[in-house]
C-alpha cells in the first residue's frame, strides 16, 4: 500500500467498483470440471481398452462417430478448463498490469490454437481416408 | 510478482534475551516480534523467559505480565481478555488466533509470537487495520430497506433468525483474513474472509431488502473470486466459525439468480 497516497482508505479499497462478472467464469469451471470426470474417465478406458492395438486399429476407432465426437469433446473441455484455470494462476500471482494483461491474452490465445489444432487432428482422422 | 523473501530491511534479526528471575521452576521463552517505526532498525526477536507459576493461563497473561513487570515498550492491542473484543489477534506458534483464547500449555517449546501476517506493522505486535477496516465499510454492514420502519421491531421468524447464527459471532479479529494466501497476493482489492462473512450476514439477514445491490457489489473476479476454497480462514478462526461456507452460499446465490 502506498503511503503517499492522499486518497482516502474507503475510496481505495472501493476502486473502481465492481466488474459486475464472475459468476460465468466460476460456474464454466464447474461445469467443465464436471464434463472432464466424465469425459476423462471414458477416455481412459478407451486407451485401456486399445492398450497393444496398432496404428490401424487406432485410426479405425477414432474414425467411428462416438469417440471421434466424445475426443472432440474432450479436447474442447479441457482446454477451456485449462485456460479458465491459468486465468486464475496469472491473476492470483501477476501483479504487473501490462505483463497479467499480455500473458492473460497469449494464454487464450495458446488455449485456443491448441484446442483447434486438436479437433482438426480428430476431424482428419475421422475424414480422412 | 509475489514476494517469497522479506525485502533486506523487513528481515527478522536476534533481539535481546531478558531471563526468568532466579529460583523461577516453570520458566517458558517467549520469542517475540518487535520492531519499533522510530528506531530506524529491521525487526528482531527479543526472548522473555517467563515463570508460569506466576503467570495466568493464557498467551495474553504473559504479554500483560511481561510488559507489566519486564519490559513495558512492548506494544500490542488488547481489550477485553474473554474472546470478544478481537483486540488481541496475532500470530501465536505460526496460528493465527487471540492471545486471551490461547493457553500457553497449548504450545509445545517456546512461544513464538508474530503480528497478523501480511499487513503494515505500526509497532511490533500491533498491525495497521486501516485498509481491512475500509473495507469492512465498503460491504454497507447495515440493515438497508425501502419499507419504512415500522413502529415495533422488524421481525423475523425463528428460522429467518437462525440463519444469521455462525454469522453475528465473527468479532473482526482478521484472523481469518490474514490467514489467507489469496488476501496475501491480492489483498487490495480481494475482500478477505473476514468482510464476506459479513458481507453474507447481511446477505442472510431477512430484514435486509438490498440483497441484489449487495451481490451485485461483490460480483468481481477479485472482490469475491479470489478465494480458491484454502480453507485457512475456517482452520484458523478462534471463534470456530465457517468464513468459507459463508463465501461459498454468496457464491451459491450469484449462480442461483443468473
Amino acid at each position: 500500500m502506498d503511503r503517499q497516497q492522499l486518497r482516502s482508505p474507503l475510496g481505495r479499497a472501493v476502486g473502481p467498483g465492481s466488474a459486475k462478472e464472475g459468476v460465468e467464469h466460476w460456474w464454466a469451471q464447474r461445469v467443465t470440471a464436471v464434463a472432464l470426470i466424465l469425459l476423462g474417465l471414458w477416455f481412459a478406458a478407451s486407451l485401456v481398452a486399445l492398450a497393444g492395438a496398432d496404428r490401424a486399429q487406432v485410426l479405425r476407432w477414432l474414425h467411428e462417430p462416438l469417440p471421434a465426437i466424445l475426443t472432440i469433446l474432450t479436447v474442447i473441455a479441457l482446454f477451456y478448463h485449462g485456460a479458465l484455470g491459468l486465468q486464475v494462476v496469472i491473476e492470483d500471482y501477476v501483479h504487473s498490469e501490462w505483463l497479467k494483461i499480455s500473458s492473460l491474452v497469449v494464454m487464450r490465445l495458446v488455449s485456443v490454437a491448441l484446442a483447434v489444432a486438436g479437433i482438426f487432428a480428430v476431424l482428419r482422422i475421422a475424414f480422412g481416408g | 510478482m509475489v514476494e517469497f523473501t522479506l525485502p533486506a530491511n523487513s528481515k527478522v534479526r536476534a533481539g535481546k534475551t531478558f531471563k526468568a528471575p532466579a529460583g523461577a521452576k516453570r520458566v517458558k521463552a517467549f520469542k517475540i516480534y518487535r520492531w519499533d517505526p522510530d528506531a530506524g532498525a529491521n525487526p528482531r526477536l527479543d526472548t522473555y523467559e517467563v515463570d508460569l507459576d506466576a503467570c495466568g493461563p493464557m498467551v495474553l497473561d504473559a504479554l500483560i505480565k511481561i510488559k507489566n513487570e519486564v519490559d513495558t515498550t512492548l506494544t500490542f492491542r488488547r481489550s477485553c481478555r474473554e474472546g470478544v473484543c478481537g483486540s488481541c489477534a496475532m500470530n501465536i506458534a505460526g496460528t493465527n488466533t487471540l492471545a486471551c483464547l490461547k493457553y500457553i500449555d497449548e504450545v509445545k517449546g517456546d512461544v513464538r509470537i508474530y503480528p497478523l501476517p501480511h499487513l503494515p506493522v505500526v509497532k511490533d505486535l500491533v498491525p495497521d487495520l486501516t485498509h481491512v477496516y475500509a473495507q469492512y465499510q465498503s460491504i454497507k454492514p447495515w440493515l438497508q430497506a425501502e419499507t419504512p420502519a415500522p413502529d415495533r421491531e422488524r421481525v423475523q421468524s425463528v428460522d429467518e433468525r437462525a440463519r444469521l447464527d455462525g454469522l453475528w459471532e465473527c468479532i473482526l479479529c482478521f484472523c481469518c483474513s490474514t490467514s489467507c494466501p489469496s488476501y496475501w497476493w491480492n489483498g487490495d482489492r480481494y475482500l478477505g474472509p473476514a468482510i464476506l462473512l459479513q458481507a453474507y450476514r447481511w446477505l442472510a439477514d431477512s430484514r435486509d431488502e438490498k440483497t441484489g445491490e449487495r451481490l451485485d457489489a461483490l460480483e468481481d473476479p477479485f472482490r469475491l473470486y479470489r478465494c480458491h476454497t484454502i480453507m485457512n480462514c475456517t482452520k484458523t478462526c478462534p471463534k470456530g466459525l465457517n468464513p468459507a461456507k459463508a463465501i461459498a452460499e454468496i457464491k451459491k446465490m450469484l449462480v442461483a439468480r443468473r
